[in-house]
């Protein structure tokens, strides 16, 4: 493609050599660590650890790693694990996230202002502080929660949850709060400045039309939000997948993920092949980020840029 | 919208952060002055042996665990005061190492706390210029080159952002780990065997290499984005102008920029002031740790079981005044914007 640019604001030619020369040095950066694991999780350990480059490059492709890994050390359950949370979170933080992005984005009073302010506050609270919260209550938590199972009609309704308090300790749907949580205060700033963009004359028609106001997100805002969801919805995929200081610390081994269960890999090099293993599990944690970019990139893009450029 | 229907559609996110953020806030607090304990009891013991004319007797205290009526220990919680703070911080030993005759700072760093507080600090400061001026050459090279390239370009660029911290920070490790391929290129570079493990300078030059590597390309999309909008009439004005290229750049081009390096400073000076997922993949605890990691640490049990949560929440304090005193003038200046803007 022709540059259409005048012909005063064209680099000159060292510039752009210079230029794409530091590009392509750092797609190599970027590209490299990557592919030289995904390269050395497919070769058998004495390629893979060879001294020269050319057997990890040209060795024999095996996908034994792999089969350990997910069928021998049961890789498939901290799989579904990480499946259970993370579609728990982007769903629950998704639908409580946009009713709270939408309310703030339409009021301009103090209240809105001061809220805003206090997600920007959470949002920079370091996790480990607010689990150091978490884990005694959720050690605790069938003491703790007793009084509410024992109370008159609230504890009629609880049980018909489950018989007794919970110890909460080990349960995924308990992390899901936590990290829906932890994910609320950007989830809110970056759903407000998505529906800031949508006219608001689009639902004052509604209101004038005889809507509620809940009518009015619901009929008219909702068919226009999606691509500000779906961006949103990305980037609480990646905190909860990505996640690991809360599920190492809050699940237990038969509940743990993807991102903490690869410790268990990790504390046994002892063989030739464990590295391996270890590596195996890593890209295969990797793989479905790599489609997410890939599928996604423009929503990525935009999601990235939608905090900063538009405010 | 009236204040009505403000909270209630505002009311389920607010619970979920009131309930999930700020009450365990209110717990750490709390909890850092309090310790629960095994109860112990002293017990007065007559020890009698069998001698000439009387028996010998001699009697002792003993302190033992208190077992409840279940035949199980019981636990009192008690207050402690600023008992796990001191431990923490260890005072005494700072003043003993900063008087004449000390050891200095080195001592200092021995301890915990203010080794973890070190790293936590330079690794913090001295990734922040490196992100920012490798996410703006990148921008700068990406915008200048031509348009079908590009797409793919930026795909790339997204990869080491995207990917999961500790997956990243491992995938570093390998490459150096043992007689890993970058060892073996230094090796081969300086002609002598290297280690890049044994010590803690080494683990932490890979752990910077990392950070800048997986956050760069955060600063490159949003430097990106906004170099789309220079306004291009200021920019011929510039040229008209005799404003040679480096002039353009730093009149036009990096003032339009300025509130988005605020940005990108700001959103990287919260999330590497929590470098934690790094020590995990680098495995560096042995020689550089973090303070979320000194957290973490208290946390996970130890070999009996026990988790000291007092100087987990005393040490989480303590993490959270930090980050105050590092945020504070970058909150105020988004504060006095969005003022501004109302």
């Amino acid at each position: 493609m022709t540059d259409i640019r005048p012909r005063a604001l064209q680099p000159p030619l060292w510039l752009r050599l210079t230029s794409n020369g530091f590009l392509v040095v750092w797609l190599v950066i970027a590209l490299f660590p990557l592919m030289w694991i995904t390269l050395m999780s497919l070769r058998q350990p004495i390629d893979a650890l060879s001294a020269n480059p050319l057997d990890v490059i040209f060795g024999k492709l095996t996908f034994d790693h792999y089969k350990a890994v997910w069928v021998t050390n049961g890789f498939w359950r901290n799989f579904l694990n990480s499946l259970i949370v993370t579609a728990g979170v982007v769903s629950v933080s998704l639908t409580v996230g946009t009713l709270a992005g939408y309310a703030l984005a339409r009021t301009p009073g103090a209240l809105a202002f001061w809220l805003l302010i206090l997600a920007l506050i959470f949002r920079a609270l370091p996790h480990s502080v607010l689990v150091t919260g978490y884990v005694p209550m959720f050690l605790n938590s069938r003491e703790l929660l007793q009084p509410l199972w024992d109370a008159p009609i609230l504890g009629g309704v609880l049980s018909w949850f489950s018989a007794s308090a919970p110890t909460l300790y080990g349960k995924p749907w308990a992390v899901i709060a936590v990290l829906v949580a932890i994910n609320q205060p950007f989830t809110i700033w970056m759903m407000r400045s998505f529906f800031q963009n949508i006219p608001a004359e689009l639902d004052e028609a509604a209101l004038v039309d005889g809507c509620t106001h809940f009518g009015a997100f619901w009929r008219v805002i909702m068919p226009v939000m999606w691509p500000g969801v779906i961006t949103t919805g990305l980037f609480s995929f990646l905190l909860a997948y990505n996640d690991y200081l809360v599920t190492a610390l809050l699940l237990d081994a038969q509940s743990q993920t993807m991102v903490p269960g690869i410790s268990q890999f990790l504390n046994r090099e002892t063989r030739a092949a464990d590295q391996i293993e270890a590596i195996a599990a890593a890209v295969s944690i990797t793989a479905p980020l790599f489609v997410l970019v890939m599928v996604f990139q423009k929503q990525i893009v935009s999601g990235l840029t939608a905090g900063a450029v538009k405010g | 919208m009236k204040r009505r229907t403000f909270l209630a559609f505002v009311a389920p996110s607010l619970f979920m952060m009131l309930a999930f953020i700020a009450a365990p806030l209110v717990s750490v607090f709390v909890q850092s002055f309090y310790e629960t304990r095994a109860a112990f009891e002293q017990t007065v013991v007559e020890n009698c042996t069998p001698g000439f004319l009387a028996p010998t007797c001699t009697k002792e205290t003993r302190t033992q665990a208190k077992l409840g009526p279940n035949g199980k220990p019981v636990t009192e919680t008690v207050y402690v005061g600023l008992d796990a703070y001191r431990r923490i911080l260890s005072p005494d030993a700072v003043m003993a190492a900063l008087s004449a005759g000390g050891e200095g700072i080195a001592a200092i760093l021995k301890i915990d706390f203010w080794r973890a507080l070190r790293f936590t600090l330079t690794f913090t400061l001295i990734t922040l210029p490196l992100v920012i001026g490798l996410g703006l050459a990148i921008a700068l090279a990406v915008n200048a080159m031509v348009r079908s390239l590009r797409g793919p370009t930026i795909f790339v660029t997204l990869l080491p952002f995207i990917i999961t911290p500790v997956i990243g920070a491992l995938s570093i490790r390998w490459l150096f780990l043992g007689d890993g391929i970058l060892t073996r290129a230094i090796e081969w570079v300086v002609q002598r065997d290297i280690s890049m493990f044994a010590q803690g300078w080494t683990i932490e030059i890979m752990m910077l290499i990392y950070k800048v590597w997986h956050v760069a390309p955060f600063a490159f999309v949003v430097f990106y984005a906004a170099l789309q909008t220079v306004d291009q009439d200021t920019l011929e004005s510039a040229i008209v102008d005799g404003a040679s290229r480096g002039e353009r750049l730093r009149y036009v081009i990096i003032p339009h920029l300025a509130p988005l390096i605020a940005f990108v400073a700001l959103i990287h000076l919260m999330d590497s002031y929590r470098v934690f997922d790094e020590i995990i993949g680098f495995a560096s605890q042995a020689h550089v740790i973090s303070l979320q990691y000194l957290t973490f640490s208290f946390l996970t049990p130890d070999e009996t079981g026990n988790r000291a949560i007092t100087r987990a929440a005393a040490s989480s304090m303590l993490t959270m005044i930090g980050i105050v005193l590092l945020l504070v003038p970058l909150l105020r200046r988004t504060w006095r914007e969005q003022r501004g803007r109302r």
